[in-house]
């Protein structure tokens, strides 16, 4: 039992609070807020090595044994979203300084970003059901900041949308917990899952397995209920965004795989069957609007939801080789889409416009911009040896091990869209006759193209050396396949 | 108890979603404050009503009130608060930008630009 496990999750808090007090001065906000995610970083460096080393950390909050105590939980699963996470926030931090404006950075920015870290790290650690509502709220009220700050026109009446939409999910999200702790009768996930093997009630449970799909699918964009995102994610700058499209889904997503690889894994048939059904039905729909938009910022917001829907695809086939492509895929899609985001903002700022038909002929100007924009767009679509393909190779794979032959066909002739919509980007934008560009000075490229392609390199490294990164990845399937081991670190040895 | 707690429950639902649905920004917000009122409230039922006692273990005492449903409740208050509030200044804010209170004209298409 040790304090490692709450650093990712109490250090973004405090440097956001000490970041409250001079939010005029901004160059100390930068730096400070620049220091915070390395430090974050560095510790969550730490507690991935002592979770590969010691196993699964958990600690109860307050001395309290486990059922009775908030428990804070970090198995293999949540340690590396939490450490991809932190990456992702301090590379948007990063291009935020060049990009995000002065106004906005003296209104409380970076403290929303540190907060919204808060309440992402907290939502992948901890081990109660309650607590993660809370972690939950914590992250939405900093995502309403930064989708409201700066006060355009589109952003308040698309934030108004967002609001509602995520409200009305966490009112049936404390429903949804009622319902669970009066059929349970506790909270900590670990006792959960102990608990609903004892009490043989598969029918209500079914019920309560699909109001968490309905709750965490309205946060992480599952087929019918991800009408709100588009239009939504569209809104605010691109900084935020990116850091929107790379955590925010993928929160309800991990929350699902949590769930449905813990608690609910009984009545396969009927829960995880809707799930896979779902997911296929997310890829279509995201493909549809994939292709459909000559805005750069719909595509990629809708190559988002397609990624859900793979990423769930692998979590409904319960089986190695899918949950460990899933998690892959997962990661690899918080780097790929946060890098994506950055270089799509590059090319905006560039030409002025998302409008696709009205850029042109950028490969002439910024050859960089152009090749490292194939690179990235040919790992989200899972080119080999970029970092889409292994994730994607073993989703398939655990498909087809499940017999679910044609889910896993349409998984890999989704890939052909992904890689038509990202480089129809890339022929319209830097191809053809050269459209009117505003040429950005030196320092101001750099500052916006540095981080875009250094993120773009890790991912790059991430496909390349998954290699070494396999015995992570199985450790992370390994709890989700194996809840003892999970109920074991929580609950000791009963 | 618990029967007339599911009426009343049931019917804080129906009057959210009614107001949700109207047009005004102002009677969703307020559709969206009795909406999670409902949910504090399934909280509380589900726990189990009753109890005598103060949860405080001593000797003796069977016949306790539950303590975590009351927890939580006070918790998704506070949250319900926080959201509420800031929802009712951007509702204040959207209409001295855009001018309207009326979610039609708020549509995300470019015409309303």
């Amino acid at each position: 039992m040790i304090n490692l496990l709450l650093f990712p999750i109490l250090l973004p808090f405090f440097f956001a609070m000490i970041l409250m007090l001079f939010p005029k001065k901004i160059l100390a906000q930068r730096v400070v807020a620049s220091v915070a995610l390395v430090l974050t970083f560095g510790v969550t460096l730490v507690l991935l090595f002592k979770v590969k080393t010691d196993g699964i950390q958990a600690i109860t909050l307050g001395s309290w044994p486990a059922p009775f105590g908030i428990t804070m939980v970090s198995d293999m699963l949540s340690v590396l979203l939490v450490l991809s996470s932190t990456l992702i926030t301090l590379f948007v931090v990063w291009y935020s300084f060049s990009s995000i404006g002065k106004d906005r950075e003296s209104y409380f920015y970076y403290p929303g970003i540190l907060f919204m870290l808060t309440g992402v790290n907290g939502a992948f650690t901890t081990g109660d059901i309650f607590n993660m509502f809370v972690f939950f709220e914590v992250l939405l009220m900093s995502s309403y900041l930064l989708i409201v700050l700066g006060g355009e026109k589109e952003q308040l009446r698309e934030s108004i949308k967002y609001i509602l939409v995520n409200v009305i999910s966490s009112a049936l999200f404390v429903v949804t917990v009622a319902y669970l702790y009066s059929v349970i009768g506790t909270l900590n996930m670990a006792d959960i899952s102990v608990k609903i093997a004892q009490i043989d009630q598969p029918g209500i449970i079914t019920v309560i397995a699909v109001l968490f799909l309905l709750v965490f699918g309205l946060k992480g964009a599952i087929f019918p209920l991800f009408f709100w995102l588009p239009s939504s994610y569209a809104a605010p700058p691109i900084p935020v965004l990116a850091l929107f499209g790379a955590l925010l889904t993928k929160v309800g997503v991990y929350a699902i795989m949590r769930t449905y690889t813990l608690f609910f894994t009984f009545d396969q048939g009927f829960t995880h069957e809707m799930l896979m059904i779902l997911s296929i039905l997310t890829i279509i729909a995201g493909c549809i609007g994939a292709l459909a938009y000559f805005d750069v910022k719909k595509i990629i917001i809708y190559n988002i939801i397609i990624a859900v829907g793979v990423i769930l695809f692998g979590a409904s086939q319960m089986n190695e080789a899918s949950l460990m492509g899933s998690v892959f895929y997962l990661i690899h899609d918080i780097l790929i889409k946060g890098a994506l985001f950055l270089l799509i903002g590059v090319i905006i700022a560039i030409t002025g416009t998302s409008d696709l038909r009205k850029m042109g002929g950028l490969i002439k100007t910024y050859p960089m911009l152009g090749w490292t924009y194939l690179i990235a767009a040919f790992s989200l679509a899972g080119i080999p040896p970029l970092s889409g393909f292994i994730g994607k190779l073993l989703i398939v794979q655990g498909g087809f091990e499940a017999g679910n032959l044609w889910g896993s066909i349409l998984i890999l002739l989704s890939s052909l869209i992904v890689l038509l919509s990202v480089v129809r980007i890339f022929i319209y934008a830097f191809w053809g006759e050269p459209a009117h560009i505003q040429p950005l000075t030196k320092q101001h490229y750099r500052g916006l193209f540095m981080p875009a392609v250094i993120l773009v390199g890790i991912s790059v490294l991430y496909g390349v050396g998954s290699e070494w990164l396999v015995p992570y990845m199985s450790d992370a399937a390994n709890v989700m396949l194996e809840p003892a081991l999970y109920i074991k670190a929580v609950l000791g040895g009963a | 108890m618990e029967i007339i707690m599911c009426f009343v429950i049931g019917f804080l639902f129906m009057a959210a979603v009614y107001l949700m649905l109207s047009k005004s920004l102002l009677r969703i917000i307020i559709g969206t404050g009795l909406l999670s009122h409902g949910a504090h409230l399934l909280i509380l039922t589900m726990g189990g009503l009753g109890g005598s006692a103060p949860p405080v273990v001593s000797p003796g005492v069977t016949d306790y009130a539950d303590p975590l449903p009351q927890a939580l409740i006070l918790t998704a208050i506070v949250i319900s608060f926080g959201v509420t509030a800031f929802f009712l200044v951007l509702a204040y804010r959207a209409y001295q930008e855009l001018g309207t209170d009326n979610m039609n004209l708020m549509r995300g298409t470019e015409d309303h630009d």
